[in-house]
């Protein structure tokens, strides 16, 4: 009999997830990467003839109320189009049962491995404000993300950021897209029903330890979040976690949430890290918008909401964003006041 | 080479096999020698390798324990004993593999055994040569904690071993050999670069054949896996949990 390595286990015990393709226009092609909700597969959309990305969520079962939720809200989703999102093509349930859904297929390098490419601190809070983009335009149409982190950004081969993996995200009531309560704590889409507890820790791997308690990745996760107190969760909890992922692109050897004094930063952007990383959602931008909206103003060399400054950090701000006139000036008048000393000898 | 007579999906074990556990109680001599011989031929190596690294028993001790220990097994009828509403079998059986090296060690008994168990090729080089230094490095040896861990690891092995090469021969009757060597060449050789469309190159067939023959053979496998397993637990819900754990997911 033949020696299994571990390997050759660990391939066997995957092929049991191999999902059966029956009756559906899609042609498995390669399994691409495991996920926090289920495994997601490169297939071939036969009628189309186009690559898409095809993910099993791990359901066994999807009968009654939960699957009609998780249809509903995958429509909702496949609502949300915008160049920042992958949009999501196609929603169906496999013959044992599983729901898949297929979505655009994208190429191109993650956020953790494409900022390392990044030595300006200006070009990396540039593809940061890329990313509230499609956050916020989420937020608008009421759908909270819950697992933004570096994994699951992509920069595209043209240079384009793409907000990925919206298996944990969660609908919001209308009204109350933009409100701290919600009325609808289960309004989730994919959440894994009534799975065994699972509780990694690991910094990057998500954590989901049963129906509507905790879900999300630890370091970039809220804490209301983390706590599993789905009822608080907001645009601010997302927030939360944009606040951790601007930590993350200035100083990408640090570890999210890590402490400040660690990875000196300029005061006004560590401000607005804290400010959105807060522990406390109230002491948190209110929304992505004003989040990005105090990043641009820091990249133009304007004041932050987030940092009351001192006259000294003010006069060299000021410095700092009209070098080239005040230079240009101080050797204007260096000149005149040569001339002078000169012409009076 | 079509594939009628399975469904799609159909991995419930067929109600036919019976499970050791019933088998044992049998008051046919013969089926409770094959119930032994299957219970033997998916837990031989684990209790092998589980006696030379817990107990730190040479190979040859290791051996002649090993035989001793399903002899002991029949003779005592240890499996009648075995409730599955209390433990699982592995369980069951990793208890009992240490109550019998300790009752053995107390006793001072040393004797060759294993007429009973002789229709089950024990390959004792082989186990041998897959425990690789393991024995002779203490850094590689499990801590007391992750043996339970080691057995059970084994144990899967076993059984995917055992799972494969029915496989093989199934593919064999059925005149679907390159299907098995492509089987082999993707999942089994832990080869993480190959791809499809270098096993379409390599074998000259469309790389929608591979896929279709990957999926199949898969398919195939998981259904003999199943079966064994199932034939290898005592109840029904004991199955579906050790599904869960072989294969990582609920089996319906």
């Amino acid at each position: 009999m033949k020696f299994l390595s571990d390997r050759a286990l660990e391939r066997l015990r995957d092929s049991a997830e191999v999902p059966d393709l029956t009756g559906t226009r899609y042609r498995l092609l390669e399994r691409v990467a495991r996920g926090g909700m289920g495994v997601i597969y490169l297939a071939e959309d036969e009628q189309l003839q186009r690559r898409v990305a095809l993910k099993v969520l791990d359901l066994p079962e999807a009968d009654g109320d939960l699957a009609d939720r998780l249809f509903r809200e995958a429509r909702v989703l496949a609502r949300l189009e915008h160049p920042g999102i992958v949009p999501v093509h196609d929603v169906g349930t496999l013959t044992d049962g599983r729901v898949y859904y297929t979505m655009k297929f994208v190429q191109g390098q993650r956020l953790d491995t494409h900022i390392e490419s990044m030595a300006s601190v200006a070009d990396r809070l540039r593809i940061f404000l890329r990313i509230c983009d499609p956050v916020a335009f989420a937020h608008a149409h009421g759908v909270l993300h819950r697992d933004l982190k570096p994994a699951n950004i992509m920069i595209g081969p043209f240079g384009e950021v793409l907000v990925m993996d919206w298996g944990l995200a969660k609908i919001l009531p209308k009204e109350g897209a933009q409100k701290s309560q919600l009325s609808d704590p289960e309004a989730t889409i994919f959440e894994k029903p009534g799975q065994a507890a699972v509780s990694k820790g690991l910094q990057g791997a998500p954590i989901a330890t049963g129906h509507g308690t905790i879900m999300g990745t630890p370091g970039y996760m809220s804490p209301e979040q983390a706590r599993g107190d789905i009822e608080r969760l907001d645009v601010r909890s997302d927030v939360f976690s944009l606040g951790a992922l601007l930590r993350f692109v200035l100083t990408p050897d640090s570890i999210a949430g890590a402490s400040p004094t660690k990875h000196r930063l300029d005061k006004a952007v560590e401000a607005i890290c804290l400010k959105a990383a807060a522990p406390n959602p109230e002491d948190r931008y209110n929304n992505v918008q004003d989040l990005a909206l105090d990043v641009a103003r820091y990249l133009d060399g304007l004041a932050v909401g987030a940092h009351r400054e001192t006259f000294l950090e003010k006069g060299a701000r000021f410095y700092r964003r009209y070098r080239f006139f005040i230079l240009l000036i101080a050797a204007y008048l260096a000149m005149r006041v040569a001339i002078l000393f000169f012409l009076h000898r | 080479m079509n594939e009628e007579g399975f469904q799609a999906g159909g991995d419930r074990f067929p109600p036919t096999r019976r499970s050791v556990i019933e088998a044992v109680r049998s008051i046919d001599a013969e089926e409770r020698e094959c119930a032994l011989e299957s219970l033997c031929a998916a837990y031989w190596k684990p209790v092998y390798k589980f006696i030379r690294l817990r107990w730190k028993r040479s190979a040859e001790e290791a051996q002649d324990l090993t035989q001793g220990f399903f002899v002991e097994v029949l003779e005592r009828e240890l499996l009648e004993k075995f409730d599955p509403a209390k433990a699982r079998l592995r369980t069951y059986l990793r208890v009992c593999v240490d109550s019998f090296v300790s009752n053995e060690d107390k006793a001072g008994r040393r004797q060759k055994r294993g007429g009973n168990i002789s229709h089950v090729a024990l390959d004792f080089a082989a186990a041998e040569q897959e425990l690789g230094g393991m024995v002779m490095d203490p850094a590689a040896i499990p801590s007391p904690e992750s043996l339970e861990e080691f057995f059970e690891k084994e144990w899967l092995r076993s059984l995917f071993g055992i799972a494969v090469e029915e496989l093989r021969q199934f593919c064999a009757t059925r005149e679907r050999e390159r299907t098995f060597r492509l089987f082999e060449a993707y999942d089994l050789e832990g080869n993480e670069s190959i791809s499809y469309e270098q096993l379409s190159k390599e074998y000259g067939i469309s790389v929608t054949d591979v896929t279709n023959a990957l999926a199949w053979a898969r398919r195939e496998f998981r259904r003999i896996a199943l079966e064994h397993l199932r034939e290898l637990c005592g109840s029904e819900e004991e199955f579906l949990r050790e599904a869960r754990a072989a294969f990582g997911k609920d089996v319906k």
